[in-house]
């Protein structure tokens, strides 16, 4: 497994933890999305009480050279606030959903955050100098008395602490029935979409009073309803192609240039059901709860309850690998169906050069797959692996039968601390891994 | 622990036990695992009809989950002993207990499984003619009291079997997409409402004690709704055991 040393394994190692250390979780401060930006410089989060905290990385120090910078608080700010639809007696959720990061164009950097029902274009800049010697005014901003002015100068900008703001720049309201489960910049930087249970939205980043239904799932009598959209993506170089995934485990590959509401697929992903697994649970756990493209754009991952599969683009009648995640659940699915645990929906991630894939699972664990050594790994997030630059030992757990030393049993996994999200720096091997309410921050061992 | 994919209508598993009482105990058969689940399927539908805002995905798996209990119990006749117990009690009172469903059985631990499962979906995939929702047997609890009722159209309309059960999904997919309302009182008036709805108060206030000599494939080919007597009083009554439920959860 990655992590036994030698040749080009990695070896990740405890780097940092944000968040409360006592175990009484509150519920705003349950951890609902993670995103590192374009550059890597900076990490989004998102919670259910609808604020987004942005860490920076430190300049990396020339003194420290056995580890990269830091993550620090840069910016934190309330993004949702909860609503109330009078019409139909009920509270939106300020819940993050998904943070996706613009590519910065100037000074300023861009995200676009979204909860159930509105995705907002948030702007933030840094201030680091103010004007000073204003005339008329004072410098706490009262105004001075007229008469009192004998001479005029010339304001001047004056350093001053570096100030973060945060401020809504677009609104987009309006234009979702169902929970918005994904948002995906397009290539040309200029669209997104917005993907909800049952339809799909094209936007224009400057245009919140108007959007185009690009994909329209919802059957004349909803009483047909047996299928649901569970993500969608942008490819990452052909801004004319998306895909969605959906809850029996399909992805359709939708190309916008073939008609105004692509209700036709021009690829349909499918891999035939395993007749010798079939249970009563077949269908949820096919469940697709994240598509991700590769970097490349050659591939796209998805995961569904027990697996993460790698398609080929060119190839729609299966996957081209498939990493079990967790298949020693598949005997517990009555008991996590029972309490909803089937239902959880764990995102994954590429790392830079998409020749490992990363997803989280059960009792704080998140595992790792080296698509070209086939390797695997299991490894914990947990406060006890507190020291920097301690190599993470690797977790096992054991499905049956004698438990060897060191292993853990599936029936003393607490279902309770599940990581459904993971992100990996578009660079570097540094990872940020979200428990209920920490986030962690694991990096490679340089030597 | 639920066994996959074997279908079977008496336990088995003697290896494990070292009396038949004790073997008993041990592994539930099959039909009572079923049982179980579609109950408990039922109960968070249920519930998530009531929550302020129900994920919908959620629901639509759950749905589907039940939808293939049903009919898988449609194709096995093993509704129609169901229906012939009567109890006419709430089934949350029949829910057994999620302790005898999850408990593991050496066949689960050994994944067996039956060949005959997957070949019986495709069977019956393919002979039926219509949406496999209106194919749905009323096994469910909402069923209860219709058993005490109607017994002149048992044999009337084959497609009276759309019976109770398609109507709580209905209503449960109408308000996903009406947003469920607070009260009680509100959803009481939402179930009014589709009394007035002709497909519902037709296909869904029918009951049918039996299936008496009908085949399973074959109860479900007429596609049209034909029953003209449908009972109002029978309507009224099962709202009351909705809400009855609905109070009790």
């Amino acid at each position: 497994f990655l992590g036994a040393g030698g040749g080009n394994d990695i070896q990740w190692c405890f780097s940092q933890v944000k968040g409360a250390v006592d175990d009484d979780v509150a519920e705003a401060d349950i951890i609902s999305t993670v995103e590192f930006n374009h550059s890597g410089e900076l990490l989004a989060t998102g919670d259910k009480g609808g604020r987004v905290v942005i860490f920076q990385q430190e300049q990396e120090n020339k003194t420290q050279s056995h580890s990269r910078g830091e993550y620090n608080v840069y910016s934190t700010f309330q993004s949702h606030e909860p609503e109330f639809d009078y019409l139909k007696s009920l509270e939106i959720e300020e819940k993050i959903n998904k943070i996706r990061w613009l590519p910065q164009k100037n000074a300023a950097q861009f995200l676009l955050s979204t909860n159930d029902k509105t995705i907002k274009l948030w702007k933030i800049s840094e201030r680091d100098k103010r004007p000073e010697g204003y005339n008329l005014k004072e410098e706490d901003g009262r105004y001075r008395d007229p008469t009192t002015v004998t001479t005029l100068r010339v304001p001047v900008f004056r350093p001053m602490d570096l100030m973060v703001e945060a401020s809504p720049r677009r609104i987009f309201a309006n234009a979702h029935t169902y929970h918005i489960n994904s948002i995906s910049i397009n290539s040309d930087y200029e669209t997104y979409l917005s993907a909800d249970d049952l339809r799909i939205n094209l936007w224009h980043l400057e245009i919140t009073d108007r959007s185009f239904n690009i994909v329209d799932i919802k059957p004349a009598n909803m009483e047909e309803l047996t299928e649901v959209i569970t993500a969608a993506e942008f490819h990452p170089n052909s801004c004319n192609t998306f895909v969605y995934s959906s809850s029996k485990g399909t992805i359709r590959l939708c190309d916008m240039r073939a008609s105004a509401l692509c209700d036709r697929h021009s690829k349909l992903f499918e891999e035939p059901e395993d007749p010798s697994n079939r249970s009563f649970f077949s269908e949820i756990i096919s469940s697709i709860s994240d598509v991700k493209f590769s970097h490349s754009g050659r591939y796209m991952m998805t995961r569904d309850y027990l697996s993460v599969k790698i398609w080929d683009l060119n190839m729609e009648n299966r996957p081209v690998e498939t990493y079990q995640v967790h298949e020693y659940l598949r005997s517990k699915l009555c008991s996590l169906y029972e309490n909803d645990c089937i239902f959880d929906k764990f995102e994954c991630c590429w790392n830079g050069s998409d020749s490992i894939v990363m997803t989280g699972s059960y009792n704080n664990f998140f595992r790792m797959f080296d698509r070209n050594s086939k390797r695997d790994v299991t490894l914990e997030a947990s406060r006890e692996n507190n020291k920097p630059r301690t190599v993470l030992k690797p977790r096992k757990v054991c499905a049956s039968g004698k438990r060897k030393k060191d292993e853990i049993s599936v029936d003393s996994l607490d279902f309770n601390k599940k990581i459904l999200h993971t992100a990996w720096h578009p660079k570097e091997n540094i990872i940020a891994v979200a428990t209920t309410n920490n986030l962690y921050i694991f990096q490679d061992k340089m030597n | 622990m639920f066994v996959r994919g074997l279908k079977r209508k008496c336990f088995d598993g003697e290896e494990d036990i070292e009396g038949t009482l004790a073997g008993i105990k041990a592994i539930p058969s099959y039909n009572l695992q079923r049982q179980s689940l579609l109950d408990m399927s039922l109960v968070k539908l249920q519930l998530c009809h009531m929550l302020v805002e129900p994920n919908l995905c959620r629901s639509v798996l759950i749905a589907n989950t039940v939808r293939q209990i049903q009919e898988e119990m449609t194709q096995d006749g093993t509704w129609q002993m169901i229906n012939t117990q009567s109890t006419g009690q709430a089934s949350l009172d029949r829910l057994v207990s999620t302790d005898i469903l999850c408990r593991s059985s050496r066949e689960q631990a050994e994944g067996k499984h039956v060949s005959g499962y997957s070949t019986f979906n495709k069977d019956f995939d393919g002979s039926q003619a219509q949406d496999s929702s209106e194919t749905m047997s009323t096994a469910s609890s909402l069923q209860a009291p219709r058993h005490l009722q109607n017994n002149a159209w048992e044999m009337e309309n084959p497609q009276e079997n759309k019976g109770n059960f398609q109507k709580s999904l209905d209503q449960i997919f109408e308000t996903l997409e009406n947003k469920s309302p607070n009260s009680v009182e509100d959803l009481f008036s939402e179930v009014d409402n589709s009394y007035y709805d002709f497909d519902t108060m037709l296909t869904g206030m029918m009951s049918n004690t039996k299936m008496g000599h009908c085949d399973g494939l074959e109860t479900f080919s007429s596609p049209t709704t034909t029953a003209s007597n449908s009972n109002c009083k029978s309507d009224l009554n099962e709202l009351d055991h909705i809400v009855e439920i609905l109070v009790e959860s």
